[in-house]
């Protein structure tokens, strides 16, 4: 492994670091998630940690707040030796955390979740005083005032992230850890995080970002630390590197996203939407007026942060949610608010849905990888032609589709849960894939997923497209967007902003779009 | 006129004794259940903890030992629940099935054990049960007109059990609301993860509950068989923790809400022994097991959301795990 | 927190649910041991009550019956998922059918169909009990759990008022229902046997048995070889993967409580149709409580809950045995031994988990000598 040391080890010398961790590890069952990570902080920087998903960063942050516990290794905090055990430990070590999935309570108000944990008595009534107060300080301090008194509920995302930064400032945090912060803001949201990072190093708190953007990497940090396959492969001052090594090093090899793509030759228009709209539970409009066509043999990427109706949109089409307004046609059957629809119809019209999360939807976990290679299928021959299910067909049946996509371990009564992250997903891609589909629904087909799967993915879905299916593709990975979409259709808020070609695009013009600021009235 | 003021005061006098111990259990299971535990074990915590009562009431005489060895045996079965659902991640209906039988049984064999009377213990003197407590003044009230009688019939002259249960609902909302605990306590229910990132232990802070509640159901129990009644008759609790569940249900987890639904499902079952055989005007008469189904049916009807939804803890049911 | 590997397939299946029951058992048997009494003298006393007394195999088996249904009940519910605490209830009412069955055909149809009808209403009346809380959990998301507890104590009071009211025998006080005529009455297979000149001692077993054998073959079949079991599966282990797949979970929790309900509703041919003959009160005397901790030792397979049914089965007739020979232990001592099942094989049922887990790692290294 290349590990290249920008940042020196000066001999027994760690005084200077906040932080510092040695040769930590931590495996989860038979997955090694961090592999003898070596990582030091100096105090009062922005810190980066990049890489893909499924690196193991978050399971080394987690480490670090005592949520999980390492195997072995070392932590050292302002260079003395410390155990992390819980997150008192690391709260009482000055060390708070911003998680991916935020730690708010929302029918709590503001105050009491900043409260919880740190309610200054046996009673409240002392504490919320000077909690409210304390908020108010920091509020202003750092440019970021919340109304103590609101229900965490009626806050939108990007004042719910705040509310978290508060949370663990209040409880007297020196080093905060972002775990993602900007996978659910917009850009310029984003952009006003990082006003309130540079403040917050401004005064004195040190910051561990933990992202795999490069842009916020070079746009903010001041060190970045690059992990890949659960191990650290290398360290660098952010002035002193470029996107180009920092990308080369994440992924193990020269180029990000390498997809032969010959040029696509759309045919006959197969999905048809027409001014789609729906709402969520709350009476929110999560879709708005969405028109858009889709060609045979042609892949639309939908880029946007993710939220902004891609999974309603997904959805509606593969027939799980009813449209609220509008309608759609897939060859030539025109579906509204009035038609029937399931999956299983949708299905039966051509149309394979390979799911944003594959293991809240796209599988079963606790089912063997043969009942799992019929599921959505179970009611057409895929399970035999008799009456009661036969088994021998279905195993038989998955077998096949285990040698056609290299599905490993290669056992059709192994549980899906016993696969790793590429498999499971091969086994989804070969499911949805099979009835050749005449329209294929893709959700992040590679999120979680191991380089050499990815790559495996990427070419079925080309080579779908030249066969002539229709391809919607929707990802938050602008790269993977870019690299596979013929046009690219930006969504905000549920509307859609501007469509691209795909060789147009590029991800700044994106990034406003997702924004919301559509092209012509940036330029 | 003079009659039915007495009648009513009667029926709610009567309401108040039966709501004793659904007051208690209601308590107990909004404790359990706000730190996201099910808890259909009341049933049998009210039960063991009646046995226990009556049993150490009759072997040492002293109610105030049986009072205390009723909450010891309702702790422990909550402790029970707690190593069965917190330790061990177990399902918490089927270990709340299991502590039910295993109350059943263990009063009955221990019962027959060391009294041989068939699962009864013997029937004890007034000195080994808590008696009406008549408060100040009642005399000197006496010839105040209306009120005099309330105070004589409704409000004096329970057992100190009737005041304590009175007592726990202020109390119990005290604790939910304005405390370190009850903020807590609150939190845990809705996302044990925010709680334990907080750097609050999410195992320790639900044991304190269900023991809080073990306590509440222990009360409730000595209640039961050394203050409303005098021995311990088998399966006595007869569904009573079923109803304070009801009524926690009722009360949308909140302890005044669910002391209304307590004083409702008693007063219901106060006046069924008084509406029976009584032909009542357009309705006629009303059987006696429609009346005693009622909590049941008026419970399923809220829970089917036709009047406002219930709000449940976000993380009821679900064992917590790192 | 050590890597735990999985245990091999059969420590699974069999040998941690033998090392859960063993531990109830001990548990009971230190109980026994504290009030007194021999434990192993108790089990002995149980087991010749169970199997080895005239007769006594016969009520075993009747006992047996009851838990299949019962067991069926709750293992049918929990394969999607869900805890159907009612099956009391729901075999209660199922009494209804057979009533209204016998009162509809039994005048002018022979036996064999009022036998078939009588059986199917049992069926679809406790289908019907079972339905309501599974709509409501389906369609207005009321917990199943609390509902089909109140829907047990709503049976109790409507039988009540039934057999007390209605449908009480002319002339008697205590409430019950008139006879079933002898047209709808199944054969004890004492005299059913006694047809092919086999002689057996009296016993309440009755042509229920085979009934319950043909259920368990039924729920067999429809869990494991229907597409409807495989839906009922999926929406148990994963609700938002069946909606994607296109399977309407509501629906299929709503057919679940309804089967689940119907083969509850079925102990009531065992108790009305074969020994009652007519309906009392409380004939269910907890069998449908008992369904549980069946469903849980027998781990939802039919294999399992019979086992687990013939067990309790044992337990129940051995446990009357226990009123004649001591002193201080009684047929409750069998509640004693549910709770202890339902809490180990139950809420405890991985609690031995880590430790064998860790045994086995131990073997295999010892063996194979692999890091």
């Amino acid at each position: 492994m290349m590990i290249n040391k920008s940042i020196k080890t000066s001999g027994g010398d760690t005084a200077c670091y906040i932080l510092e961790l040695q040769k930590i590890s931590k495996s989860f069952g038979l997955v090694e998630a961090n592999k003898n990570i070596d990582l030091q902080i100096e105090a009062g920087t922005i810190h980066g940690i990049i890489g893909e998903n499924g690196a193991g960063k978050s399971t080394l942050m987690n480490i670090l707040y005592g949520l999980h516990r390492a195997n072995s290794g070392e932590m050292l905090v302002n260079g003395a030796r410390v155990k992390i055990k819980s997150s008192a430990d690391a709260l009482s070590l000055g060390i708070g955390m911003v998680h991916q999935h935020f730690m708010l309570i929302p029918r709590f108000t503001v105050l009491e979740n900043v409260m919880l944990g740190s309610e200054g008595g046996a009673l409240l009534s002392k504490g919320r005083i000077s909690t409210a107060n304390k908020l108010k300080e920091l509020g202003q301090t750092f440019d970021m005032e919340v109304d103590p008194y609101v229900l965490v509920s009626d806050l939108n995302v990007g004042m719910r992230q705040r509310v978290e930064i508060l949370k663990a400032l209040k409880g007297g945090a020196k080093i905060l850890i972002l775990d993602e912060p900007t996978g659910v803001l917009t850009p310029q949201e984003a952009t006003q995080l990082f006003e309130i990072l540079d403040k917050l190093r401004e005064n004195g708190v040190t910051v561990l970002l933990i992202t795999h953007k490069l842009a916020e990497i070079m746009a903010i940090t001041d060190n970045v630390s690059i992990m890949r396959g659960g191990e650290m492969v290398g360290h660098r001052k952010t002035s002193d590197t470029n996107p180009q090594e920092l990308a080369e090093l994440m992924v193990g090899r020269k180029v990000l996203l390498n997809v032969e793509k010959p040029k696509a030759k759309p045919k006959e228009i197969a999905l048809n939407v027409r001014n789609l709209g729906c709402y969520s539970s709350r009476g929110h409009k999560v879709l708005d007026n969405l028109t858009f066509q889709v060609k045979s043999g042609e892949i639309l990427g939908v880029a946007g942060v993710s939220g902004n109706g891609q999974t309603p949109l997904m959805e509606i089409l593969a027939g799980m949610r009813k449209p609220d307004e509008g309608y759609f046609e897939i060859l030539g059957k025109k579906i509204d608010h009035e038609t029937k629809v399931s999956p299983f119809t949708m299905r039966e019209n051509a149309i394979g849905h390979i799911p944003e999360d594959r293991h809240k939807h796209g599988l079963i976990l606790g089912f063997e990888a043969y009942e799992n290679m019929v599921l959505g299928f179970h009611n057409t021959e895929m399970t035999g032609e008799k009456k009661l299910l036969d088994k021998n067909h279905m195993l038989k049946h998955t077998a096949d589709r285990m040698d056609e996509y290299d599905i490993r371990p290669r056992n059709p009564k192994l549980l899906a849960s016993s696969f790793s992250g590429g498999n499971q997903q091969k086994i989804v891609v070969a499911r949805e894939l099979y009835k050749n589909p005449k329209l294929l629904i893709v959700g992040e087909p590679t999120r979680g997923v191991d380089v050499g799967a990815i790559e495996f993915i990427h070419k079925q879905l080309i080579q779908l497209r030249d066969q002539g299916c229709a391809i919607i593709l929707i990802s938050v990975e602008l790269d993977e967007i870019m690299g596979l979409s013929d046009r690219i259709l930006v969504m905000n808020k549920g509307q859609e902003v501007s469509t691209v070609n795909g060789d147009d695009a590029n991800p700044k013009d994106l990034g406003l779009m997702m924004a919301g600021i559509s092209e012509e009235a940036s330029n | 006129m003079i009659d039915f003021f007495y009648q009513t005061l009667w029926a709610l006098d009567a309401t108040l004794r039966v709501a004793t111990p659904l007051m208690l259990c209601a308590m107990a299971g909004i404790f359990s259940e706000r730190s996201g535990i099910v808890d259909i074990s009341l049933e049998g915590k009210l039960l063991s903890g009646a046995f226990v009562a009556a049993t150490i009431a009759s072997l040492t005489g002293s109610v105030w030992l049986g009072l205390i060895g009723a909450i010891s045996a309702s702790v422990l079965m909550s402790l029970l629940h707690g190593f069965a659902c917190i330790t061990h991640r177990g399902d918490q209906v089927v270990s709340g099935v299991a502590i039910n039988f295993l109350a059943s049984g263990l009063t009955v064999i221990l019962g027959i054990a060391i009294f041989k009377r068939g699962g009864q213990t013997p029937t004890l003197s007034s000195g080994e049960r808590f008696r009406p407590i008549e408060l100040w003044f009642v005399d000197a009230l006496d010839n105040v007109p209306v009120i005099g009688a309330i105070y004589r019939e409704l409000i004096s002259g329970h057992s100190l059990l009737v005041y304590v249960a009175l007592l726990c609902v202020p109390i119990a909302s005290f604790i939910l609301y304005k405390s370190r605990f009850g903020l807590r306590l609150r939190a845990v229910g809705e996302s044990p993860i925010a709680v334990d990132s907080a750097g609050v232990s999410v195992t320790w802070l639900r044991y304190r509950a269900l023991i809080v509640g073990g306590v509440f159901c222990g009360i409730a129990g000595a209640y039961l068989s050394i203050s409303h009644g005098a021995n311990f008759v088998r399966e006595m609790s007869a569904g009573k923790g079923y109803i304070a569940l009801a009524a926690v249900i009722f009360g949308n987890w909140r302890p005044i809400r669910a002391f209304w639904a307590c004083l409702m499902f008693g007063f219901l079952d106060a006046i069924t022994s008084r509406l029976q055989d009584i032909d009542l005007p357009l309705i006629g008469e009303v059987p006696a097991q429609l009346m005693s189904a009622l909590p049941y049916i008026m419970t399923i009807i809220l829970l089917s959301g036709f009047i406002g939804r219930p709000s449940p803890p976000s993380a009821i049911g679900v064992p917590y795990k790192k | 927190m050590s890597v735990m590997k999985p245990l091999p397939r059969w420590a699974d299946l069999i040998l941690l649910p033998f090392i859960n029951l063993c531990t109830a058992f001990f548990v009971c048997g230190i109980v026994v041991y504290i009030i007194g009494e021999n434990p192993w003298e108790a089990l002995l006393v149980m087991l010749k009550g169970a199997f080895i007394y005239p007769g006594s195999l016969g009520y075993t088996l009747y006992y047996t019956t009851n838990f299949i249904f019962t067991g069926l009940a709750v293992a049918t519910a929990f394969h999607a998922k869900l805890f159907n605490i009612g099956g009391e209830g729901q075999a209660y009412v199922g009494s209804l059918g057979i009533l209204l069955a016998t009162a509809l055909f039994a005048p002018f149809l022979p036996a064999v169909f009022v036998v078939l009808l009588c059986i199917i209403c049992s069926a679809m009346v406790g289908a019907a009990w079972a339905f309501i809380p599974g709509y409501l959990q389906a369609k207005r998301g009321s917990h199943v759990v609390i509902t089909t507890i109140m829907f047990n104590f709503l049976a109790s009071s409507l039988m009540v008022y039934l057999l007390a009211g209605p449908l009480i025998q002319l002339g008697q006080q205590s409430p019950q229902s008139d006879l079933i005529p002898e047209s709808a009455q199944l054969a004890s297979f004492e005299t059913f046997l006694g047809l092919f000149g086999v002689d057996i001692a009296s016993s309440p077993l009755n042509l229920s048995f085979v009934l319950a054998l043909l259920a368990l073959f039924v729920f067999w079949v429809l869990i494991w070889k229907t597409r409807l079991g495989y839906e009922i599966r999926a929406v148990g282990k994963n609700q938002d993967a069946a909606n994607y797949a296109g399977i309407n979970v509501p629906k299929i929790i709503i057919i679940t409580m309804t089967i689940s309900g119907a083969f509850a509703g079925l102990l009531a041919v065992n108790e009305v149709m074969g020994v009652q003959h007519r309906a009392i009160l409380n004939f269910t005397a907890g069998y449908g409580f008992t369904g549980i901790a069946v469903a849980l030792m027998g781990r939802n397979h039919p294999v399992g809950i019979f086992f687990a049914s013939l067990l309790f089965g044992a337990l129940f007739q051995g446990g009357a045995e226990l009123d004649f020979e001591f002193q201080s232990i009684t047929r409750d001592m069998v509640l004693l031994i549910q709770g202890m099942i339902i809490l180990f094989s139950g809420a405890l049922a991985y609690m031995f988990n880590p430790a064998l887990s860790k045994v086995f790692s131990r073997i295999t290294k010892n063996g194979a000598n692999d890091d």
